[in-house]
């Protein structure tokens, strides 16, 4: 990967005075303090050089060019992401190049445990007892590089790229839309699922990504939707799920497993209650556990062709229950086919409730934990207005009023994600292996695409401010000021007090800072600061 | 804040060795003075220990009978199961724990588990930490939430602490709760930066990180004083060198220091036994060794402290009652827990034995669920910590007293 240090530039801002009595006194925002505030919200926090970007194009002219990022030339990224191969894969090639690798080495080494006690490796392909039979490392190894890649891929993103905005969004959605990368093979899934589920439809129509993501071999495979089936059908209770169809995984690393004997099918109900409560509705939506089981029987029959080889989305009628179903209110009648979920995703996208979960959700990571409710309405309205134009309603978000409140300012604690990379931006530090920040990150208590319950990380300051992870973050801190992250360096040593430009500080963080034996220590405080835990 | 100081000043970091042999059964007496409560240790064993070789029920002539190669033999044969009531037998592994059985501190809790079929570990685990089987989306852990309902107002920041890279599911929530590898490395690593971000955190305006950075320089110093580097343990205990048995130690260590623990949280993997786990030598046997000299030095070293704690060790589910075509068994669903303590109505097995035979079995092929795993979590924390009203820890299920299994008695 090419390596370009960026010429630091020192900053000579006006530090702005801890005068946070209440606030409805604090005072309307200066031009500098606008400026990162947009910087922090839109993206990552500001770069040398950012502040004054924007300054001369203008926050207005900002904030629209972040709406249209296909118009942004990104050229820096894309060289820097060049070494990692796995990134434009298709899962079925993930899963030849990688996944099968793995399984055939856990075969042979069966066949070779079998072999030495005198047993015929006839059994079901088993993932092997650790430490007896621990898969070989080289094979494994092998298998956790997409994920890994993925991962490396995020935090680069999130650095370098100048389509701030699309970035914020894509970590937004894919959590919106959350799988868990250690469920199984969903790591080998996830690649694909990104790339082509969340990230082209950011900042396109809600409905789209809500398809997109319902027919994804990561969803279908997370929340054992590709199981479902009618149990009253002729491939129901009783009958046997063909071979590859069944949800062995493990977190200590499986596969998907040959069937165990008596392995039923039956209705499965995970996806239909998670679209309702997570993705679209809301737990509070108005709907019954009736409407669950009605939008689970829709989806019956949605699965995954040759899940092994990456196969991606089928829809098998045999598996469908084609019976009238009443979903909200709404009657599909039988014999609808696959057009059932179809029907399902047209009815929650266009729903209310949905468009004041999703105005809310993105008011709170865009503004405040409990964002104002008025701009919560205005959000919904136009999501309404514009069957679900994500455009749009950022645009309603982000040149509300409410948006550059003084309250607003810095009400924000960063995520563990948001403040490793806010802090890399803020120092330049040159990232030539991008591998132990997302170790940091996963210090920090956030592992990158690995959170376990389909609900996503949590977008507030409770979740992430506690003692563990504060002594962390102060760690992490002193580690990237004084180089001992490998492959991330600081190639200069800016002046510290330009990070917190446009930012209030007290004069413990003032004194304290300027009081610092080193430059790098001077880094240090200043990056593990409270003032800079916030955006 | 202040009740925090006065612990630290008055807290046993003095380490009173109290020099008696370690006995529960003197549970009157002891107290640790004003820091005095009860403690939860959490054990989970992940990846679906095979329960029939952890506590073998070689009277169920079904057993021996399914698993030709890897049965544990009856107490009477060469290396057979240690007896504990007949019917039920250690794993010959498990003989550091037989004293606590014996001394009836030690209760197994057998045919225990989750409602929900899922053979899955990843569901499994998920369902037994939220404690919720068959819902995903519930975001806390029960052991998070029975903190959040037994709202402390004086808690430290060691009030929960997993000995765990990750916060495990099960104490995520909105309580605080501490994860940390080792105790050691819990501190800024630079001490002259340290002081200066402590003067940053106190003058804060920012209420949030400000009340969490005084917490952090708080437990930070707690730590230094509590000095981990020069534990020693009590009462002759013998940790095993592995990552599992220097977990327990520390937690060991945390309980000794009085920084105001109530649950903590140890874990420990591959179980997953499925190619040739052998009965009492073997893979799984060496795993079960760790296992038990780890959990027998903890209670050992914890001496008459054991009377104000539980130990309790759970694992996603049990593994089929068949053995596998690799001398191996695969993944199954009820499974064996232990729960050890001061307070326990020890030296017996508890829950209805559903037999092993093909029709008694669970889908024709595992052992069944008698006892729901959250009867045993709900007694614990009715009986032993002492919170009665369970709606909020377990919610979407009614915990009835009828259906404890009995491990303490009746307050």
């Amino acid at each position: 990967m090419k390596m370009r240090l960026r010429p630091i530039i020192v900053l000579v801002g006006v530090l702005f005075a801890a005068s946070i009595a209440s606030p409805s006194a604090l005072p309307a925002p200066s031009p500098d303090e606008v400026i990162v505030h947009v910087l922090n919200r839109l993206g990552f926090g500001p770069r040398a050089g950012d502040i004054e970007r924007v300054r001369a194009l203008g926050v207005k002219a900002y904030i629209e060019q972040q709406l249209r990022p296909d118009r942004i030339p990104d050229n820096e990224v894309v060289e820097r992401l060049v070494g990692l191969r796995t990134l434009g894969m298709t899962s079925r090639d993930v899963a030849a190049q990688y996944e099968l690798p793995l399984l055939r080495a856990r075969r042979e080494q069966k066949q070779q445990a079998g072999a030495q006690t005198g047993t015929r490796g006839t059994g079901p392909a088993m993932p092997p007892a650790a430490p007896a039979a621990a898969p070989a490392p080289f094979e494994r190894q092998q298998a956790n590089l997409p994920l890994a890649e993925l991962s490396q891929q995020k935090i680069l993103r999130a650095i370098y790229s100048e389509r701030q905005l699309q970035e914020t969004l894509t970590d937004f959605w894919f959590n919106h839309f959350n799988v868990d990368a250690r469920k199984g093979p969903e790591r080998f899934l996830i690649t694909e699922y990104e790339r082509e589920a969340s990230r082209p439809h950011v900042l396109g129509r809600f409905r789209d990504l809500l398809e997109a993501t319902a027919k994804s071999q990561a969803m279908l495979f997370y929340l054992d939707n590709w199981l479902s089936a009618d149990p009253n059908g002729p491939h129901g209770n009783g009958s046997r799920l063909p071979a590859w169809s069944r949800p062995g995984r493990g977190a200590t690393g499986g596969v998907p497993r040959a069937p165990q004997q008596n392995q039923k099918k039956g209705l499965n109900e995970n996806y239909g209650r998670e679209l309702l409560e997570l993705h679209t509705l809301g737990v509070d939506g108005g709907y019954t556990q009736k409407d669950v089981t009605e939008v689970a029987r829709s989806f019956t029959g949605w699965t995954i062709t040759n899940p092994r080889l990456g196969g991606g989305f089928r829809f098998d009628p045999r598996l469908h229950d084609d019976g009238e179903k009443v979903v909200l209110g709404h009657r599909l009648k039988s014999g609808g086919g696959m057009r059932d979920g179809e029907q399902v995703l047209d009815i929650l996208a266009e729903h209310p409730s949905t468009a004041r979960f999703i105005a809310t959700k993105l008011a709170r990571r865009f503004v405040a934990d409990t964002p104002p409710q008025p701009l919560v309405d205005r959000a919904a309205k136009t999501f309404r207005a514009t069957n679900g134009d994500l455009r749009a309603v950022l645009t309603v978000l982000l040149t509300s009023p409410e948006f550059l409140a003084p309250d607003t300012l810095h009400a924000k604690v960063k995520t563990p994600f948001e403040f490793v990379v806010s802090a890399v931006r803020a120092t330049g530090a040159v990232v030539e292996d991008a591998r132990p920040l997302v170790r940091a990150v996963q210090e920090l208590g956030m592992p990158l695409y690995q959170c376990q319950p389909p609900t996503g990380y949590k977008d507030t300051a409770d979740a992430w401010v506690n003692t563990g992870a504060l002594v962390n973050r102060m760690n992490i801190a002193l580690a990237l000021a004084s180089d001992n992250l490998a492959g991330v360096t600081l190639e200069a040593h800016p002046q510290a007090e330009s990070f917190l430009i446009g930012t209030p500080i007290s004069d413990a963080t003032r004194t304290t800072i300027a009081r610092a034996s080193t430059p790098q220590q001077a880094i240090a405080l200043t990056i593990g600061s409270p003032e800079f835990q916030r955006r | 804040m202040v009740a925090r100081r006065i612990l630290l000043k008055n807290g046993a970091f003095a380490l009173v060795s109290l020099g008696l042999a370690p006995s529960f059964l003197r549970r009157t007496v002891w107290a640790a003075g004003p820091a005095r409560s009860k403690r939860l240790i959490a054990v989970f064993q992940r990846g679906a220990v095979d329960g029939l070789s952890f506590v073998v029920p070689f009277g169920d002539h079904e057993y021996a009978r399914a698993r030709p190669t890897i049965a544990v033999g009856a107490p009477a044969a060469k290396d057979g199961a240690i007896d504990l009531d007949g019917f039920f037998g250690f794993n010959p592994r498990l003989a550091p724990l037989k004293g606590f059985w014996d001394r009836r501190e030690l209760a197994v809790v057998h045919a225990c588990g989750s409602p929900d079929s899922t053979r899955s570990h990843f569901d499994a685990q998920d369902y037994m930490e939220s404690a919720t089987p068959g819902v995903k989306s519930t975001s806390d852990g029960w052991l998070n939430r029975y903190l959040q309902t037994r709202h402390v107002e004086e808690a430290t920041t060691f009030r929960a602490v997993a000995l765990t890279p990750q916060l495990p599911r099960t104490l995520q929530g909105t309580a605080p709760a501490l994860a940390m590898r080792n105790i050691a490395s819990f501190g800024i690593r630079a001490e002259s930066v340290g002081q200066s971000f402590e003067e940053q955190y106190q003058a804060a305006a920012d209420r949030v990180l400000n009340g969490t950075g005084r917490e952090a320089f708080e437990a930070m110093k707690m730590m230094k004083v509590a000095d981990p580097a020069r534990y020693q343990p009590e009462h002759g205990a013998l940790y095993p060198q592995s990552a599992f048995g220097q977990a327990l130690r520390q937690i060991a260590q945390l309980v000794k220091a009085d920084v105001g623990l109530e649950v903590a949280f140890a874990e420990v993997g591959g179980w997953d036994t499925h190619v040739n786990q052998g009965s009492t030598q073997g893979p799984l046997a060496t795993r079960l060794d760790d296992f038990s000299r780890a959990v027998a030095a903890l209670v050992t070293d914890l001496g008459d402290r054991m009377a104000d704690i539980v130990v309790l060790t759970m694992s996603e589910f049990g593994r089929a009652v068949g053995e596998n075509g690799n001398r191996g068994t695969d993944h199954g669903h009820g499974n064996a827990m232990l729960v050890i303590g001061g307070g326990v109505r020890g030296g017996r097995v508890y829950g209805r034995w559903p037999g092993l035979l093909r029709e008694q079995r669970y889908e024709g092929r595992d052992l069944a669920v008698t006892t729901d795993f959250r009867d045993v979590f709900g007694e614990i924390v009715d009986r032993h910590l002492g919170l009665s009203d369970l709606h909020a820890v377990f919610p979407g299920y009614s915990v009835q007293r009828a259906n404890y299994p009995g491990l303490f008695e009746r307050r």
